[in-house]
């Protein structure tokens, strides 16, 4: 992790010194962890890609209908970033949050079946792909509205330091959030208060399929935490150990001394904005995608292990296979679970 | 029985509120020691602390939001709008998060947004709105508009302890110019049900806000010429209380819905449509609106005189549809 302003002037690039120089430096930061963290670490990745696959077909078999953001190609942030917290934290996302659920532990089942609009979904079918909440595990959410929940993410800090909880507060959105209001009323907002919050700016490039240089002024996004004078950091979203690392210096900083801090995570979605659209073609070229999925966070953390003797082949195959099978019991279950009743239809909208 | 002004009904509500319950807090522009632009929370940040009564930046969508956010966890915040025509700052915060929370996950966000609303202050077109329809169209909202000095302590106590989000409507004309019997102790209004103010029978006038008191003037003068009005006070335009009007309605048989928000898309609208529904075979005549004009609010005096429904034209349109 960079801490303070970053030396990385193009985005859009790999970093010179290429995969080799990557590798390297992840595998040290590998050898400084316990060997079972750097397993679970695998283990939550390879989950969400395989969850999101399956949602890919399942949406092209009909099965899951509306709007739905996959996020292939971001695993790192969402795991790295998730496992750096204690169980008594809370955490919230945009819409592109399925994977962020499932590196929280929450249940594939009622994941799933919320995409399939069941009875049985997280939200009993009533929000769909962009609404994935379990308030036992403090994940408060899953956000439709661009940037909406980054004002909720103060509050639920501000109520951890005034009833003395010891709760640290994770806030994801995408790097075409930063250019709303509500993020710099929340920015000042909780260095203001002094809220222990942590906003991370999973910058993936693209805000729908426009390039962020296209719709912000300056490129290193973790610079606007400098109009508040909060502490701010750059790590490497390809990198699931950066990730960690970083995440884990703000965990620190938030618990310790109830400070906040701004990180940009930088990224890449190696699908579509949605299922809707194409991966490339439009805004983006074949080229270019194909570039990025050299830096695949699961293909150099696998090759990162196994180097450093932790893991062997015979090891993610048998990871791969029960992870395909807990995704393959998520649809048994969302495939087998009631449809909501017209009786559901008004439930839920106010409260006794 | 101690006299208190609406604006001082209110704040002894919210004082008793903090007392009860330590997971009450106020956030708000200049709610501290300014007391709010019209000192509705005066003395509060003293008695309760910075921790209680916080100063914000002026940001209403961050607000709005952190009370959310505060209220998942437990709490029950209560935010002011200096005025309430800046809740549009905050609005997505209130319409797409706060009403839809419950609805999502099962999670309630027991938070109260409120503020003075409402002309006759000469406010011009960003000090006078009354907005509240914007609300009122929004499901998981609670609306709530109180006219007595009585029922404003008793219905933020109801706001601030029910589970929904509520938006209250406090009208600004009435913050000091309304005065009434207010009971020292605890006591609380129930949302959803309206009073029935005045008790007539040749007109049923719906109204709320500071329109209550329009009608009852205009009742007054129009007993002397024979004319008699029931007036009805909604109090709660979300949910609001269907089966009041149905019944004033019914026995009156003639309806005038009242109200200072413009016409198109105003709470009369809705009224007209349930009654339309409901109560047609009752009806001895047509439903009747008197309502401000589509305009925004003008600041010249005569011209927000102009705009405002008044004692005049009410008793106008009274006598008319008497006698139709």
């Amino acid at each position: 992790m960079k801490s303070g302003n970053s030396s990385r002037g193009a985005v859009h690039v790999p970093e010179a010194g290429g995969a080799e120089a990557q590798l390297a430096e992840q595998q040290e930061r590998a050898r400084q962890k316990d060997p079972q963290l750097l397993k679970d670490l695998l283990e939550k990745m390879l989950l969400v890609r395989r969850f999101e696959e399956k949602c890919a077909e399942m949406y092209t078999l009909g099965k899951i209908g509306g709007f739905c953001h996959l996020y292939i190609g971001q695993e790192a942030v969402a795991v790295g970033a998730i496992t750096a917290l204690e169980p008594q934290d809370a955490v919230l996302c945009s819409y592109r949050e399925h994977g962020h659920a499932l590196a929280r532990s929450m249940d594939p089942g009622p994941v799933m079946a919320e995409l399939f609009g069941k009875s049985t979904g997280c939200s009993k079918g009533k929000g769909g792909s962009m609404h994935i909440f379990d308030q036992s595990l403090g994940f408060l959410g899953g956000h439709g509205i661009v940037g909406g929940q980054i004002p909720l993410a103060a509050g639920v800090a501000f109520a951890a330091k005034y009833l003395n909880q010891p709760r640290v507060t994770l806030c994801f959105f995408g790097e075409a959030a930063v250019n709303i209001g509500s993020f710099h009323e929340s920015l000042n907002l909780a260095q203001l208060w002094k809220l222990p919050v942590i906003f991370i700016i999973e910058n993936n490039e693209f805000g729908m399929g426009t390039p962020i240089l296209k719709t912000s002024s300056i490129r290193n996004l973790s610079e606007k935490a400098g109009s508040y004078e909060m502490a701010r950091a750059v790590v490497d979203g390809m990198d699931v150990l950066s990730v960690y690392d970083g995440l884990s210096e703000a965990v620190e900083r938030a618990r310790k001394e109830n400070l906040p801090t701004l990180i940009e995570a930088r990224t890449y979605r190696f699908m579509g904005h949605s299922m809707s659209d194409p991966a490339h073609g439009t805004y983006r070229t074949k080229e270019e995608l194909a570039e990025h999925r050299q830096r695949d966070p699961i293909k150099r953390y696998t090759s990162t292990l196994e180097s450093l003797g932790i893991i062997n082949q015979e090891y993610i195959d048998d990871l791969d296979s029960k992870i395909r099978e807990v995704v393959g019991q998520a649809v048994t279950f969302a495939d087998e679970s009631p449809d909501p009743t017209a009786e559901d239809l008004t439930t839920n909208v106010y409260l006794p | 029985m101690p006299q208190l002004t609406y604006l001082e009904a209110i704040r002894q509500g919210l004082w008793e509120e903090m007392e009860r319950d330590p997971s009450v807090f106020l956030l708000g522009e200049d709610i501290g020691p300014y007391g709010g632009a019209f000192k509705v929370t005066e003395g509060m940040q003293k008695k309760f602390g910075e921790d209680r009564v916080i100063d914000t930046p002026i940001s209403e969508s961050a607000i709005v939001g952190a009370a959310i956010g505060a209220a998942l966890m437990g709490m029950r915040p209560v935010a002011e709008m200096q005025f309430m025509d800046f809740i549009s700052c905050g609005f997505d915060q209130i319409v797409n998060m706060a009403a839809k929370i419950h609805y999502r996950w099962g999670a309630p966000v027991p938070i109260v947004i409120r503020g003075p609303s409402g002309a006759g202050v000469h406010g011009g077109p960003y000090h006078s709105q009354s907005n509240e329809m914007w609300f009122v169209h929004t499901p998981g909202l609670k609306v709530v508009a109180p006219a007595t000095a009585y029922d404003a302590k008793g219905l933020i106590k109801s706001s601030i302890r029910d589970n929904n989000p509520v938006i209250f409507y406090e009208h600004k004309y009435l913050y000091r110019r309304i005065r009434d019997e207010v009971p020292a102790e605890d006591y609380v209004v129930p949302l959803g049900k309206a009073a029935v103010r005045r008790e007539g029978t040749d007109i049923a006038v719906i109204t709320y806000g500071a329109m209550v008191w329009t009608a009852l003037e205009a009742a007054d003068l129009l007993a002397q010429k024979g004319i008699s009005l029931e007036i009805v006070d909604l109090r709660t335009l979300l949910p609001y209380d269907e089966q009041c009007v149905l019944s004033s309605v019914r026995k009156c048989s003639k309806v005038i819905l009242l109200h200072e928000d413009t016409r198109v898309g105003g709470m009369a609208g809705e009224l007209a449509a349930v009654i339309a529904e409901k109560a047609f075979e009752d009806l001895d005549g047509p439903i009747v609106r008197v309502t401000a004009p589509d305009t925004p609010v003008p600041f010249s005096p005569p011209l927000e005189e102009y705009f405002l429904p008044n004692v005049q034209k009410l008793t106008d349109a009274a006598r008319q549809l008497a006698a139709y």
